[in-house]
């Protein structure tokens, strides 16, 4: 039974260790023990934490025997390497960070740290969260747990991949353009973006800061809800971060879908599409009508325009975002004659081709005499983006739509087209340039055992809905995940 | 070359620090001369994750600085990204505040001075930026010291209402007395914390159209301001008069060699690519807080010289002395129980900056407190002490920092009013001189003033010369 630890969610592992029957380190150790035997398939962690994980995780016994434990106490979970852990590397996935330590905790960190929660690694992720298939990493990609010969999503790919495989029991993503949500459903784990402003990205690296947010990877709703309580809420340090107060989360699953309105956009049911994904989450749909929702057709008419739209506001704040990696102060320093070749071959030799694609574009949107025709373009289709959503809300109260075209895809078929690849957000983009939450959970298998997600997508700070449905949904029982 | 055919027009950019105690988005110290890299943390080095939070404070000292400057308000100005490479600029880009400063318009007038009417130099904005740090140049390397990376600057633009060197010394002058006035900035050029940028170009005189500018760059004191507008402007009517035309460029003053060179390419950035800090909320300024830093403005410099005209000073001892705060207060805190303010004008003018000057320290260090002053004063216009006592006093109390009650009594510079001993004094003087008595009387005046020495001398120099005066008049012409 011990070898079945990492198995657990985190709300039944952490009811076994309120009642002592396992402890955080017997816990800690058995993922540990997994990631060690799956780590040479899939490469899911940059970094493994065995000795500062193991040191948490008696931290945590003692606050467990104590009787002073939060739920996240002594719960082994995934970073993402795009957030400062203090004393330990944060690398973005990129050579210019290969040996950056950061002498500060994202607030984040702070906040699960606090709860006593143990981090057993740093996972791996596209460099500086630009891509979709985790091919982008200075460290290799990251294999898919139900087919090492396909991605596992991105850029979040480590983290889902870790929760996938019960690496760990939880995760933490960052979601820009659906990174959290496409590699979920790619790994047939659960993903949740919150709210933009929602949770402080204080400490996390930056690449689109109006569209980055924070969120966990989870293998239940339940567990999702959980995790959230503790990310969410004000940040001093966050000037973005929203001030309202936080619900208990994990209060608003109620068990039932009684009286959703669920709202069904017809331009998320593209021609293209694998044709079992779009039965997968119709038949989703059918299960919710079952349990006392009702669906209507809704209409987003600029969705045709959020790609377009997120490649030019995404790399023109990542143009900005990226510029400090110069070789100054801190990573990567290549040798040089003077100042100025000293930052362009720091670059030149620190960034991977997907970054560099993506600071140039960003550079050019920027430029004098482009602004107004791109930058300032995309921003406008964003608030025509957010109007649709506001429209779309008046009908129904949630929003279901696959979370991309495709499951999971070969490692190296997209590589070569930057264009196609950026497809694979076609369904998720959008909710991000509305800074509206999102969340992908499994619905069904394509004929080659491969996981599809479903996204929910709710109004602004309306995570309680989005968790209430999915929870729902789960316990229809109409999909079990393997 | 005929330079009186031509005209300069000139607008200045002036940066200066504001007197916050942390910098502009983090928590740090802004204490000037800490060792390098002391006051810094992972904000202000600019490390991967973290991210500003902007200090309201600074948005009050903008304010207080716009309302002297009779600027509009914005009631809503964003934050943006100006972007460029340069090794003491952490982020890779400054934020600062690009299409919505934080003050527009307004306005700064130029008392007259000398030949020259009396001024109004039109403002374009006043915005908040956060300086960069600072590079030191070895032999072998070069060092960064990001102490001042975050520190909170105002540039404040002036159009281009300026027409010569002299004028761009009077108008930064006065917008330095201005920013002291109002607590925003201390104004220590030596300190870096008071940089200016200069556009010059010239016309002929009479021409609607301006001619093609050159902007010199990050001048640290009046002098290079003044020095390299004037060589400036005679440069491009040089090249003007010689058929040329001034190329479009940013300059930099060689202070050693007394002329302007162009910056290397490289050193500066042409695109900044400015757009809207997505890291910062906008910066709303509610009608209420503006009201609320107006109630607490101090009064202006131009008010204070028109006030001091009012009460009877010139208008050359009102503008020396509202020239700087420090010594406008400096004037009135000795003021009180004072019957003549003038005399107290012109001892504050003459001794006290005098001593200042001479010291190279600030007023309030150089000197004794004004409330000491004043009471020195008094005990001239109570004829306590003579004129001549209250300068040996004034010279003694610099130097021993005691009061000047005090310093009179231990140096015995108290004036002797006790009629009995100065006539005493007279008799004896009279009697040793009946010759020159007899002179006297027969006409020869001007003896008086001898007989005045003779008895003052007498009297160990601190007997009251106006009842000398008396006592002898009466006694010679008895």
């Amino acid at each position: 039974m011990p070898s079945e630890l990492h198995k657990l969610t985190i709300a039944e592992a952490s009811a076994k260790l309120r009642k002592r029957e396992v402890s955080a380190l017997e816990l800690t150790r058995d993922c540990l023990e997994r990631i060690a035997a799956s780590e040479p398939k899939l490469n899911a962690f940059i970094t493994v934490c065995e000795k500062e994980a193991v040191e948490q995780a008696r931290q945590a016994d003692a606050r467990l025997a104590a009787g002073d434990a939060p739920a996240l106490c002594g719960i082994p979970l995934g970073i993402k390497d795009i957030y400062a852990t203090k004393g330990v590397r944060t690398t973005c996935a990129s050579r210019i960070l290969e040996n950056f330590v950061p002498p500060f905790d994202a607030t984040v960190i702070e906040r699960l740290r606090a709860e006593g929660a143990v981090f057993v690694g740093k996972t791996n992720m596209d460099e500086f969260a630009m891509g979709s298939s985790t091919e982008n990493s200075a460290f290799g990609p990251t294999l898919n747990p139900h087919d090492t010969e396909r991605v596992a999503g991105g850029s979040s790919g480590g983290s889902a991949a870790a929760v996938a495989a019960h690496e760990c029991l939880g995760a933490l993503g960052t979601d820009t353009g659906g990174s959290i949500r496409e590699p979920a459903s790619f790994c047939g784990v659960v993903g949740l973006k919150p709210t933009y402003s929602r949770v402080s990205r204080y400490g996390v690296v930056a690449y689109a800061s109006s569209l980055d947010q924070v969120g966990p990877f989870a293998k239940s709703v339940r567990d999702a809800a959980i995790i959230l309580r503790t990310l969410a809420g004000k940040d001093p340090r966050d000037s973005t971060c929203s001030a309202r107060a936080v619900p208990d989360y994990e209060r608003a699953l109620a068990g039932d879908a009684k009286g959703l309105r669920i709202g069904v956009p017809k331009e998320f049911f593209v021609e293209g599409m694998q044709p079992e994904v779009e039965k997968a989450v119709r038949a989703a749909l059918k299960s919710y009508e079952s349990i006392g929702a009702s669906t209507v057709e809704i209409s987003l008419p600029h969705t045709g325009y959020a790609i377009a739209a997120y490649y030019l506001v995404a790399t023109a704040e990542a143009s900005a975002n990226l510029a400090r990696y110069d070789g100054i102060r801190f990573g990567l320093r290549a040798s040089a004659e003077d100042n100025i070749a000293l930052n362009e071959i720091t670059r030149a030799e620190g960034f991977g081709a997907e970054v560099k694609r993506r600071i140039m574009l960003g550079t050019f949107a920027l430029s004098a005499g482009y602004y107004d025709a791109y930058y300032l373009k995309g921003q406008k289709v964003r608030t025509l983006i957010r109007n649709d959503f506001e429209r779309a809300f008046e009908k129904c109260d949630l929003i279901v739509t696959p979370v991309a075209p495709t499951t999971a895809f070969k490692l190296g078929e997209k590589m070569n087209d930057p264009l196609t690849m950026y497809l694979s957000d076609i369904f998720t983009i959008s909710v991000n340039l509305a800074g509206l939450p999102g969340m992908s959970i499994p619905c069904g298998y394509d004929s080659n055992h491969l996981p599809i997600g479903m996204q929910l997508i709710a109004p602004p700070f309306a995570e309680e809905t989005i968790l209430r449905a999915g929870d729902a949904f789960e316990r229809t029982g109409a999909f079990k995940s393997r | 070359m005929n330079r009186e055919a031509y005209e300069a027009v000139i607008g200045l950019e002036v940066h200066t620090h504001l007197l916050t105690r942390s910098k502009l988005f983090c928590g740090c110290s802004t204490t000037f001369g800490a060792e390098p890299n002391a006051n810094v943390c992972p904000i202000c080095m600019g490390m991967p994750g973290v991210l500003p939070v902007f200090n309201r404070r600074v948005a009050e000292l903008a304010i207080r600085t716009g309302l002297a400057a009779h600027c509009t308000i914005a009631p809503y100005s964003i934050f943006d990204r100006k972007s460029y490479f340069y090794p003491d600029l952490p982020k890779g880009y400054q934020i600062s505040q690009y299409e919505t400063p934080i003050c527009k318009g307004g306005y700064i007038d130029l008392p007259a001075n000398g030949d020259s009417e009396p001024r109004r130099i039109r403002l374009t904005r006043i915005h908040i930026e956060e300086d960069a740090g600072k590079n030191i140049h070895g032999e072998s390397a070069s060092l960064v010291d990001f102490n001042r990376s975050g520190v909170p600057l105002i540039e404040i633009v002036s159009e281009p209402d300026l027409r010569s060197a002299e004028d761009a010394g009077a108008y930064l002058r006065q917008l330095r007395a201005i920013l002291r006035y109002v607590d925003a900035s201390d104004g220590k050029m030596e300190e870096g914390s008071f940089r200016c940028d200069c556009n010059v170009s010239v016309r002929k005189r009479g021409a609607k159209e301006y001619g093609v500018r050159t902007e010199i760059k990050n001048l640290n004191s009046f002098r290079f301001v003044e020095d390299a507008i004037e060589y400036e402007i005679g440069r491009q009517i040089e090249i003007v008069e010689s058929g040329g035309k001034v190329p479009q460029e940013t300059l930099l003053w060689d202070s050693a060699r007394k002329e302007t060179r162009p910056m290397r390419s490289k050193e500066y950035a042409n695109d900044y690519r400015y757009f809207p800090e997505p890291d910062l909320p906008p910066l709303v300024i509610p009608p209420a807080m503006v009201e609320q830093v107006r109630a607490s403005m101090p009064e202006l410099p131009a008010d204070r010289r028109a006030r001091y005209v009012r009460e009877g000073l010139t208008e050359y001892e009102a503008g020396v002395l509202t020239a700087d705060r420090e010594v406008a207060d400096y004037f009135e805190g000795v003021l009180p129980g004072l019957k003549n303010r003038k005399s107290a004008a012109n001892w504050v003018m003459t001794e006290v900056l005098r001593v200042a000057h001479d010291s190279g320290k600030a007023l309030g260090d150089a000197v004794p407190p004004a409330s000491e002053v004043g009471a020195l004063l008094r005990m001239i216009e109570e004829q306590k002490i003579s004129l001549n006592a209250a300068k040996t006093a004034f010279a003694a109390m610099v130097k021993s920092g005691k009061g000047a009650e005090s310093t009179i009594a231990e140096r015995g510079l108290a004036q002797v009013s006790d009629e009995r001993a100065i006539a005493a004094a007279c008799d004896q003087v009279l009697a040793a001189e009946p010759a020159k008595v007899a002179e006297y009387r027969a006409g020869r005046d001007k003896l008086f003033g001898f007989f005045v020495g003779a008895v003052m001398k007498a009297m160990g120099g601190k007997a009251n010369p106006k009842v000398i005066n008396e006592t002898l008049r009466k006694k010679l012409a008895g």
